[in-house]
């Protein structure tokens, strides 16, 4: 129910953007979402974006795991 | 594909497994309140990775599941016009209800359709200005946002035939109860697009009054172990805290924008949920201001909210007392093709889940 996706902005008019999934476009709301622009990605939940992602700290939290092969690094989370 | 792809590496998955086995001294059982998390959990074979000192045990957290029989007696209630259109997600359409289902009553004529979108009900309503168009509103924190745009936008665009059968509902009152009622877990895989929404700090409250950890969490294997391991070091360290796993979505204070409109459109309610009965301030209705959206108000007779289970054991499911197989419908008489309860219907209910992806206790 509470499903979401990443979706990448393609383009945006008015109070809606065209969103691609995996090359399949979508139409979604921008009524709950501040300052989006094309590039962005976003959560699409039931037709809205709820919110943007951030690829600064989707690569943070895979570096942090990268770093767990390393018995030591355990201590990081 | 981009953010899905990079959290289902199996060589991070093993070395999640290995920190997570060598790290778990202890008994650990920790509780998912996440429709989304219960059918990852299910789908991946995750609990099959973990040692059997850490359990996975599934909570309230499918929406169509909590919601009580009377919600859907409503909405068949309302399809039996024919001056009215009931749109629905796809999910409530096989919900039994006291008398009927959706799907029964689509199937024997009654205009009920479809949708992913809130937005697409008010579409059907600018198509179908001389008929009311009844959207049912389920969803916790993370769907009433989309909700209460669409209504504003009905507002705006002058739509007087939507309406909307609210039954949105508050996620932490029910996490409240379970603690107080002695739900016996030592953690909580939080659901990361409900905090995505109202930010990781409503979940607070669970290590601050009751020392118990959280960790809100992603929906992929990788955010589940690495939630798993989070949870695990808070328990060995004493120090139950709101950690974060799933920061590329959530931060402490969440989706301002989509709060005020929350705010803005509903406000809370004492409200039924399946296997808990009323809790106080647990569910959302329209304020004053858009109470005309109120689908309600086209009921001329009062339905309770409440429901008549049976043997079904739904209620005792939600609350994490029973596993799927220890009801005595599951998987004979009751099954995806012939629900006897909510919990069997949706993909994120736990009796589904377990049926669907090897019953794995």
């Amino acid at each position: 129910m509470c499903l979401s996706i990443p979706v990448k902005v393609i383009s945006i008019e008015g109070d809606y953007a065209e969103v691609s999934v995996a090359g399949t476009v979508f139409k979604a709301g921008l009524q709950l979402v501040e300052g989006i622009v094309p590039g962005d990605y976003v959560l699409l939940h039931a037709g809205f974006a709820i919110g943007k992602l951030s690829l600064e700290e989707a690569a943070e939290t895979i570096e942090i795991l990268s770093r767990l092969g390393d018995a030591d690094q355990y201590s990081e989370l | 594909m981009k953010l899905v792809d990079e959290f289902r590496g199996s060589r991070v998955v093993k070395d999640l497994i290995r920190a997570i086995n060598e790290s778990a001294t202890g008994i650990y059982r920790f509780m998912e309140v996440c429709g989304g998390h219960t059918a990852a959990i299910n789908r991946f074979g995750i609990k099959n990775l973990l040692g059997h000192n850490i359990e996975l045990v599934s909570g309230p957290g499918c929406p169509v599941c909590v919601t009580g029989t009377g919600f859907i007696d409503k909405a068949v209630r309302l399809s039996g016009d024919e001056g009215n259109i009931v749109v629905t997600f796809g999910d409530l359409l096989r919900v039994p209800g006291s008398i009927s289902s959706l799907e029964k009553e689509k199937a024997s004529g009654a205009d009920i359709r479809m949708v992913f979108s809130p937005l697409d009900a008010l579409r059907i309503a600018a198509e179908e200005r001389s008929r009311k168009v009844i959207f049912l509103g389920i969803g916790f924190e993370t769907t009433a946002p989309g909700t209460a745009a669409t209504v504003m936008e009905a507002e705006k665009s002058g739509i007087n035939n939507f309406y909307v059968l609210v039954s949105h509902k508050f996620m932490p009152p029910a996490m409240e109860i379970l603690i107080r009622d002695g739900t016996n877990v030592n953690g909580f895989i939080c659901p990361g697009h409900v905090a995505a929404i109202t930010g990781s700090s409503i979940f607070d409250f669970i290590p601050e009054q009751f020392s118990i950890g959280c960790a809100v969490s992603g929906f992929e294997p990788v955010d589940i172990l690495m939630s798993v391991l989070m949870l695990v070091n808070q328990v060995n360290r004493k120090n139950p805290n709101t950690a974060i796993q799933y920061k590329r979505a959530v931060s402490r204070e969440g989706n301002i924008t989509a709060k005020k409109m929350m705010a803005q459109v509903f406000e809370p309610v004492d409200m039924y949920w399946r296997g808990f009965g009323i809790i106080q301030s647990g569910g959302m209705k329209l304020r004053g201001k858009y109470n005309r959206y109120n689908a309600e108000l086209l009921l001329n007779e009062t339905i309770k909210d409440d429901c008549n289970e049976g043997e079904c054991r739904c209620g005792d499911i939600l609350r994490g007392l029973i596993v799927p197989v220890q009801c005595p419908l599951f998987g004979s008489q009751c099954n995806p093709g012939n629900p006897s309860g909510a919990c069997m219907v949706s993909a994120e209910g736990v009796c589904n889940a377990y049926f669907r992806y090897g019953r794995n206790e």
